[in-house]
């Protein structure tokens, strides 16, 4: 018995054979270019992707130069309780369906009921490119930074591949790929596992005035691209008008890649599948609030200091006569 | 003696050394912990120090111990000059430890700066501020431990005293 052609099927089978010979390469819009010191933010409609992996063809193929190629065989590892973590053989170069150092973006599905109607959502899934990146903020080592376009980004010849940008990232987004990088000529039995990989928003290709490769050959405009400011309104204007709904805004303090469901965030994580690679859509508190509060603290404590040991020295001064030995 | 060279004892010299000596290792214990070391050599399996793998955990410790150093460092150097110069005068050790501890908090400063939602500094700074941070760290360690075995203190008494 012949398969059904669904329209979603049939759209995934010709957009993804249309797109893989569209090499073109579209200039990033005027209004997609930050403004001073604005970042740049995506806004992720889930309501028009059609799950054609057109974006993941893409990045692989714009990124293909950036990805690991490790030497083997890798260094033993001391203590054992650290774990290769190997994607390079032709099977894991091949994983689409979780993100890996070769898979930078990943469409994850849902069934939920929108409308009354049972629907099938797909959407693309990558960092989300936080406005104040943990993953930045605690690598011990510098290798993951923020641009000033509020891109976050990876240095794969400095990263040690410790992991901890991943520990620490909300979404566990980066991967690790083992027997490459700097740590082969550091201690590569004690210290570091390799290099994080992740999807950097192609900010080789907008600094060159470009658009990210997922965003230029997906066939649906799932995604836009521009100043933060505009994302959220335009997410909002989607929100009021049409009954969307939004995530990104505030998760993690802000990201600069927004998403809007016709479902609630929360029924669409009840209905995708979660774990390694396959980020969730959570709520997530800011992660980085207590250094930023801190940091403040950190203004006020000298002059605490100060108050302190004035008040000590005029206590002391007042007290000060030939009592010989006292404690003071 | 005179009322000018009368010996005194302040409160200050038997809580700063212990409060120093803990804020110190606290300091250098979440900063190494800023590091993913102790979950692969398995120090934080020891029971009870679980927490030292909690990288959010060792930043927030490390963050508040920032905070009572600096206040500390002011109360510190404003008591000294207020109350304990006349008696007692600065080793050259102690000289040292304070260009070690000057560095140790600048970079950290730069780091904590970093770490804001708005600050972004080019890579090779960020890297050297990182490195030289942990540097002037193992410094201040190595020559602490070589002070405290050769007995060289902060304070010498002056002559009268």
């Amino acid at each position: 018995m012949p398969k059904e052609l669904s329209r979603r099927s049939f759209l995934k089978g010709s957009l993804v054979a249309a797109c893989a010979t569209c090499a073109s390469q579209v200039p990033l819009p005027a209004s997609a270019k930050a403004k001073d010191g604005q970042e740049l933010a995506t806004l992720i409609d889930i309501r028009k992707c059609v799950g054609c992996e057109a974006c993941v063809e893409a990045c692989r193929e714009v990124n293909d130069f950036k990805y690991p190629e490790p030497e083997k065989p890798f260094p033993k590892m001391y203590p054992n309780r650290v774990k290769v973590a190997d994607w390079s053989d032709e099977e894991g170069r091949e994983v689409r369906d979780r993100l890996t150092p070769y898979n930078w973006l990943t469409i994850q599905s849902a069934t939920v009921e929108v409308d009354g109607e049972e629907t099938e959502l797909s959407f693309p899934r990558r960092c989300m490119h936080c406005q104040n990146p943990p993953c930045a903020d605690l690598c011990p080592w510098g290798a993951a930074r923020k641009l000033e376009n509020g891109i976050t980004v990876i240095h794969s010849d400095i990263c040690l591949g410790g992991k901890k940008c991943q520990v620490v990232c909300p979404w566990d987004i980066p991967q690790r790929q083992t027997g490459v990088g700097l740590y082969l000529d550091i201690l590569p039995s004690l210290a570091g596992n390799g290099v994080m990989y992740k999807c950097d928003r192609c900010y080789n290709r907008i600094a060159e005035g470009e658009m990210p490769a997922c965003i230029e050959e997906c066939p649906e405009d799932v995604q836009i691209i521009g100043p933060r400011d505009e994302i959220v309104a335009e997410a909002h204007r989607l929100a009021e008008e049409e009954g969307a709904y939004i995530y990104g805004e505030t998760e993690n303090g802000g990201t600069n890649t927004l998403y809007v469901s016709p479902v609630p965030f929360e029924t669409l994580n009840k209905a995708i599948s979660k774990g390694p690679g396959q980020p969730h859509f959570d709520k997530v508190e800011d992660q980085m609030a207590h250094a930023d509060n801190l940091a403040k603290a950190m203004l006020i404590a000298p002059f605490a200091g100060l108050a302190a040991a004035v008040g000590r020295v005029y206590k002391v001064s007042k007290k000060l006569d030939d009592k010989t030995g006292e404690v003071l | 003696m005179t009322l000018a060279t009368t010996p005194r004892v302040f409160a200050e010299q038997r809580f700063f050394k212990p409060f120093y000596f803990l804020l110190l290792f606290t300091m250098g214990l979440t900063g190494f912990g800023q590091m993913p070391i102790f979950k692969r050599y398995y120090i934080a399996d020891i029971p009870g120090l679980g927490w030292l793998a909690d990288f959010y955990a060792t930043h927030y410790i490390h963050y508040i111990g920032a905070v009572v150093l600096f206040g500390f460092f002011v109360y510190a150097v404003v008591v000294y000059f207020g109350l304990m110069r006349r008696q007692f005068r600065l080793t050259w050790a102690a000289y040292v430890r304070i260009a070690l501890l000057a560095l140790i908090s600048i970079t950290g400063i730069f780091r904590v700066l970093k770490n804001l939602p708005d600050v972004v500094f080019s890579p090779m700074f960020t890297m050297v501020i990182d490195i030289s941070h942990l540097a002037f760290m193992m410094f201040f360690m190595a020559f602490g431990i070589i002070f405290m075995i050769s007995k060289k203190g902060w304070l010498d008494k002056k002559l009268g005293f």
